[in-house]
């Protein structure tokens, strides 16, 4: 039968049907459901299986601090484990399943793990799955990891988007209940700039839940009025089915919205939007999380929140069941045999462990007043309950109150620690919560809803005037006085029967006592020696009970005994969330050069340099392997002229009166004297004495230079640049821009480099040898007038120079060149015949330059400067930085040339074992050379500079290589450098 | 957290770059005498660890390339005073 446990009314849409599935069965429920209480109308009571025991579980709760009720939902790769039943807004076609069982959930294999119970308490893990050590990762850690955990996970990408947004308020409201309402009608009347957000989508907090009367209207219809009232106000955001996770540095607030139900319909829309809301001010009226009390079996299905009785009853038209009976220790309790009641059920008893005068007349039900509970019948459902004083009560739903524990979540948040309230018995919030924040009503432990709604009011008033907006006149709602007394119940011993803390990770009264016993006295210890307090409830309904039972254990007082304290998130955040739409290729952005498009058309392999997609080889037809290219590209521009685009090189323009001795103090190398028309290869250290990057700088004109970085280190230099000119000489006229993006650049390389050029550099601009010899920077105009710099520089080591130009005219320069080439079989290059290059000739580039190397160990010692302070040079004359058996750089080419050099290599003595003791340094680049026809490579080896003719080995274990290889010069190709200057 | 920029106003930290301690303004001036190893080695690496107010170094890369001094409690991050490292380094004498 169809939802026998619903009745008429609530706040749902009875009208409106929802199909949705548990475990493959069809089921229905109605708009405004949750699935918890959907599950709850269809008699759905059990619904999974404890985390550690496998018992079988039910719904406790009606909120986020549920820890039995967490499914997956979805399937495929959609599923989304440890989803909680009790905040998932019920939608057509929605799939849950629960989890944390083998075999049916009616019968779970693992249900073996409950008899073993005795061998199972607190530390079991740490004490059992110590011996033998090895044992650890090939059986226990496989085996544990099999039957522990909450959910499955997909395995698959997940395809639902998320999103990002940003918000701006003076005062965040947190929670809509009477308090946060109260709050933001007196706030939003002063003029402020109010956001109010509630972690459910229907606000109204427990005002939706109760039968209380507000300004003589039930509470749910005062609640719907005041939002509509709001909603209507320019000044006020509504946030509903949005969860505040976490209080952050100067009034920043993270928030999740959840619209799940809506991404359901439209792929494209995001299922959560992670919100990051700057306020000025924030006012948190989260109320309160009832708490349950320790009694044998405690957890069976059926046993729930007497509040959460309250929520299905009233709000969800859902009666938990036939025969329900009451537990607590507050007049709180009373309010839900009150209730059911009214709704035409009978209550099959009021358990009270106050002796006290039963607090209301209830009808028909047995009243046990200065009773407990101490034990309960019936595994996959409740049955009955045993009393302290010796009766057997038939009940199906027993709904618990321990009291109410206030919401403070986010007055930890930087580090506020919780104080001790005995009249409410729970910890309230201490003064010094995050900056800007003020908490009221319930979360500050103002537990009598009249007071709560009044603080709500004066506070939104006080708040918004504190930030100069004008008082609002209105008067506050008003409600009949309920009072709130509470006689604190951690639960009494209960023998041999479990008694549960923790639902979601297993704790019972027993492993917080063997905790306490074996020594662990402070609640942080406990709290990790048990798990006590982890997962996705994050113990919201098991803390405080614990460090009462904790308390009684060591017969000391709450003080003392104290609390632990929260950090976000408040409610589980999807990783997806806090990426958003930063995933895949938008995890940063593309950066494509000028010649992208054009590289494109000649189907050129492209390779990831850090943002930049930069062509790697340009294969052509009948080309099967990128080696037939990348040598191809090599021969060709050795031979006659390739192409290269260099764009993606940092490019700085310095400006100003004392651009030279600005960097003559941040280069290693004499700067102080570059005539104008030159380019200079400089070398920068960081201050340690260390290779930060190196480049070459022109100098157009007297006062103008321009400064190329490696492509890697181009951001990092530039802020270099501003913090040398900024802090440390600050009245030195330099300007500097990055000009990276601005000029499209590329290197033209070979022996015909020049007579390409010829054809497209206009004919005032003299590029001969005499006018133009190596190292020549200068302003030229090409293809009739149009500016671009040229500079006589080479990376190959061929006669070369790079061309700039304009950004807009890099694709049309590209095709220019191209055209213009053709007579000489010009052909593009990529990264690799560059890489290859440049190893051929010797150049350190990112594998050499590693954050460790000095200039001496790239045999660049001689360039350093010993007239000039800059930057590295004290700290670089370090003797540890000097040493000769330091790592050098230096070549190394097979003995038998038709050997495999591999990179990554380790570097060992001819008849030295493989050991990292034996490890003399590796191969940083390698490459093989069609010039020389043979493999060769770069790399560090104990006082390489020294070895040049020694023969060692080149040992890579992980691809099975070992060959020997002899120390030499690493420039391998014209080392006079005599092409350059043709 | 929020860096209230001299010029451009509250700004969100993402738009910053850390860098560290402002003692990295003051760089020995002795780089010719005996005493240079020791001075650039306690301004390259010796820090005090304070638990309170510092000064720190943070760069505005997403937006105006200023470095600037940022006076923040390591205890609660509260940032009680933000000036441009410029006008900072120039008031401790640095200038060419």
């Amino acid at each position: 039968m169809s939802q026998i446990n619903r009745i008429d009314g609530g706040l749902i849409d009875q009208e409106k049907v929802l199909n949705f599935t548990f475990n493959g069965q069809i089921l229905k429920g109605y708009e405004g459901d949750t699935l918890a209480s959907a599950l709850l109308a269809n008699n759905k009571h059990l619904i999974g299986r404890s985390f550690k025991y496998h018992r079988p579980r039910g719904i406790v709760t009606a909120g986020s601090e549920e820890p039995n009720a967490i499914m997956e939902i979805g399937n495929g790769a959609y599923k989304d484990p440890n989803t909680r039943a009790t905040v998932t807004q019920l939608y057509n076609g929605l799939e849950a399943n629960s989890q944390n069982h083998r075999g049916p959930l009616s019968f779970d294999f693992m249900a073996i793990t409950d008899f073993l119970s005795p061998l199972l308490g607190a530390g079991f893990y740490y004490k059992t799955f110590m011996w033998p050590k090895s044992f650890w990762e090939k059986f226990y850690e496989p085996a544990i990891r099999k039957s522990a955990g909450l959910g499955t996970l997909s395995t698959e990408a997940d395809p639902d988007t998320y999103d990002k947004g940003f918000r701006h308020c003076d005062i965040l409201i947190i929670g809509s209940g009477a308090t946060g309402l109260s709050a933001a009608l007196t706030a939003a009347e002063s003029g402020a700039k109010i956001i109010l957000a509630d972690e459910d989508f229907l606000m109204g907090g427990r005002l939706n839940s109760e039968t209380n009367k507000i300004d003589g209207i039930a509470g749910s219809e005062w609640a719907k009025k005041t939002v509509a009232k709001l909603g209507a106000m320019e000044n006020v955001t509504l946030m509903s089915d949005t969860t505040i996770f976490g209080a952050y540095d100067h009034g920043i607030y993270g928030a999740i919205e959840n619209r799940a139900s809506e991404a359901r319909k439209d792929n494209d829309k995001p299922r959560q939007v992670n919100w990051r809301i700057y306020t000025k001010r924030a006012i948190l009226c989260a109320g309160a999380t009832e708490r349950l009390i320790a009694f044998g079996n405690n957890d069976r299905p059926g046993i729930m929140l007497a509040s959460a009785v309250r929520t299905y009853l009233n709000r969800f038209a859902v009666a938990t069941g036939q025969r329900i009976s009451v537990y607590t220790n507050n007049d709180d309790g009373w309010k839900t045999a009150k209730d059911l009641n009214a709704k035409g059920f009978r209550v099959a008893a009021v358990i009270d462990s106050r002796s006290i005068s039963p607090v209301m007349r209830v009808p028909g039900a047995e009243i046990c007043m200065g009773t407990d509970v101490v034990d309960t019948k019936g595994r996959r459902a409740l049955k009955s309950i045993q009393l302290s004083n010796g009766k057997s009560i038939d009940t199906d739903t027993l709904a618990v109150s321990g009291g109410w524990n206030p919401n403070l979540h986010f007055t930890c948040h930087h580090r506020g620690v919780p104080k001790w309230n005995e009249e409410i018995a729970s910890f309230v919030p201490d003064s010094s919560p995050p900056v800007g924040m003020s908490v009221a009503g319930r979360a500050k432990g103002t537990m009598v809803l009249a007071d709560a709604i009044i603080e709500g009011h004066n506070q939104g008033s006080s708040v918004a005037a504190d930030l100069g907006y004008k008082t609002s006149e209105s008067k506050p709602a008003s409600t009949p006085v309920v009072s709130y007394n509470i006689s604190a119940n951690w639960g009494i011993p209960s023998g041999k029967n479990r008694a549960w803390v923790d639902f979601q990770n297993d704790v019972t009264v027993k492993d917080i006592k063997l905790a306490n016993q074996e020594g662990f006295k402070s609640v942080e210890h406990v709290k990790r020696y048990t798990t006590l307090g982890m997962a996705t409830d994050q113990g919201k309904t098991a803390n405080v009970l614990a460090i009462g039972i904790m308390a009684e254990n060591m017969g000391q007082t709450m003080e003392d005994t104290g609390t632990t304290i929260f950090r976000p998130p408040y409610v589980p955040v999807a990783i997806g969330a806090f990426a958003g739409r930063r995933r895949g290729m938008e995890f940063y952005p593309t950066r494509y050069t000028p010649s992208h498009n054009w590289s494109t058309e000649q189907n050129a392999i492209f390779v990831e340099v850090g943002m930049w997609y930069r062509s790697q080889w340009f294969p052509l037809p009948g080309e099967t392997h990128w080696r037939q290219s990348v040598d191809r590209e090599v021969r060709q521009t050795r031979s006659s002229v390739g192409i290269c685009d260099v764009t993606t090189l940092g490019k700085i323009d310095i400006k100003g009166e004392d651009v030279s001795e600005f960097l003559n103090k941040v280069y290693a190398n004499a700067f102080a004297k570059v005539p104008v028309g030159k380019t200079r290869y400089g070398l920068m250290l960081r201050e340690d004495g260390i290779v930060m990057d190196d480049g070459t700088t022109a100098r157009m004109s007297e006062n103008h230079f321009v400064m190329t970085t490696t492509t890697a280190n181009a951001v990092n230099v530039y802020r270099h640049l501003q913090f040398c000119h900024q802090c440390l000489w600050p009245d030195l006229d330099v300007h500097m821009i990055s000009v990276t993006e601005q000029y499209a650049q590329y290197a033209v390389a070979g022996p015909n480099s020049r007579k390409l050029l010829e054809k497209i550099v206009d004919p005032d601009c003299d590029i001969s040898n005499e006018a133009f010899p190596y190292m020549a920077a200068g302003e030229i105009t090409v293809c009739g007038g149009t500016a671009a710099r040229l500079f006589r520089i080479s990376f190959s080591g061929e006669l070369a120079y790079e061309i700039a130009i304009p950004t807009r005219y890099g694709d049309s320069l590209m095709r220019v060149l191209m055209e213009a080439g053709e007579e000489f079989n010009v052909i593009p290059y990529g990264t690799e015949a560059l890489g290859v290059m440049r190893i051929e000739k010797g150049h350190a580039a990112g594998p050499e330059l590693n954050g460790q190397t000095s200039a001496y160990d790239l045999g660049m010692g001689g360039m350093i400067s010993g007239k000039k302070d800059f930057i590295g040079y004290t700290l670089g004359l370090r003797e540890e930085l000097q040493r000769d058996d330091r790592l050098q750089m230096v070549g190394f080419k097979p003995v038998n040339p038709s050997d495999l050099l591999l990179a990554c290599s380790h570097l060992l003595g001819l008849r030295d074992k493989a050991t990292t003791e034996n490890d003399q340094g590796w191969i940083s680049s390698c490459i093989y050379s069609p010039i020389l026809g043979h493999y060769l490579g770069i790399g560090f080896i104990k006082g390489g500079h020294n070895r040049k003719g020694e023969n060692v080995r080149a040992v890579d274990l992980v691809r099975g290589n070992d060959v020997e290889v002899e120390i030499c010069s690493p420039h391998f190709v014209d080392p006079e450098g005599e092409r350059l200057r043709v | 957290m929020i860096i209230n920029h001299p010029l451009l106003g509250p700004r969100d930290s993402e738009e910053f770059v850390y860098l560290g301690s402002t003692d990295l303004i003051d760089r020995p001036t002795n780089w010719e005498k005996s005493a240079a190893a020791e001075d650039f080695y306690q301004y390259q690496y010796i820090r005090e660890n304070i638990a309170g107010d510092i000064q720190e170094l943070w760069y505005h890369e997403q937006g105006d390339q200023s470095w600037l001094i940022v006076t923040r409690n390591t205890l609660t991050h509260e940032i009680k005073n933000v000036e441009f490292a410029q006008d900072f380094s120039r008031a401790k004498g640095r200038g060419k």
